[in-house]
């Protein structure tokens, strides 16, 4: 569930940053932050597909609620993580104008 | 367990690696500055796409390990070294999935730089194309 609905914000991101007018958002940090944990949870979910075999796909309801919670979180602090930094590095120069 | 480790590992070598290899190509630039280089995407850059992977792949999958009470905040921070057992098999595991989440992430970078560079190439014959 955490990788599924990871992978879901990789490739929603990255659509977003395809059709971006310019690049000021810097999308592709996000992009990059969401793919990297995508694969690292692919090759996690791999090693325990070989472990559990059919099981993998019939989780507990309990663990299921726990990996979709996980998943959501992962994704907030991305866009958390993502959001400091532009703030940080002010593309556009939005703060500095505000803190004139 | 810990299985972030080896990728953690692998980002602080090339965020590294990264930072010398800018540092040359600053020099270079300032060497050729004619402007007759070849175009096409430098080093730093797509050293800067492997260890953006890395870092958001180590930092989101730190929290997963916090989140499963894996990591904690204080010494060893990994609670897999309280019990010599689980140590072993949290060595088994970093050697295991941890060298695989590196190694994947190394392999796609390698077919996107492949791919970017193809991508380069293919724009500059067009271009070309159109100006003859």
């Amino acid at each position: 569930m955490t990788l599924l609905i990871t992978v879901f914000a990789a490739v929603f991101v990255t659509m977003k940053w395809y059709t971006r007018k310019d690049d000021s958002m810097r999308l592709g940090i996000l992009c990059f932050l969401y793919w990297g944990a995508s694969i690292m949870w692919l090759v996690d979910a791999l090693f325990e597909y070989a472990e559990l075999k059919d099981a993998y796909f019939t989780p507990a309801l309990e663990d299921m609620i726990n990996d979709a919670f996980l998943g959501l979180s992962v994704v907030a602090l991305g866009l958390v993580i993502w959001i400091v930094r532009l703030l940080i590095t002010d593309p556009k120069g939005s703060v500095r104008r505000a803190l004139r | 367990m810990a299985c972030f480790i080896v990728s953690a590992a692998e980002a602080v070598v090339v965020t590294a690696v990264k930072k010398a290899e800018e540092k040359k190509e600053i020099l270079t630039a300032q060497e050729n500055s004619d402007n007759t280089a070849v175009k096409r995407i430098p080093l730093s850059r797509k050293l800067t796409w492997l260890s953006n992977m890395l870092w958001g792949g180590v930092v989101l999958l730190a929290f997963e390990h916090i989140w499963h009470g894996e990591v904690v905040p204080y010494f060893p921070f990994l609670t897999a070294m309280y019990d010599p057992s689980d140590t072993a098999e949290m060595l088994q595991e970093m050697a295991t999935v941890g060298v695989g989440m590196a190694v994947l992430i190394t392999f796609v970078w390698v077919v996107m730089c492949v791919a970017a560079d193809a991508l380069v190439k293919r724009s500059d014959r067009t271009a070309d194309d159109t100006i003859g």
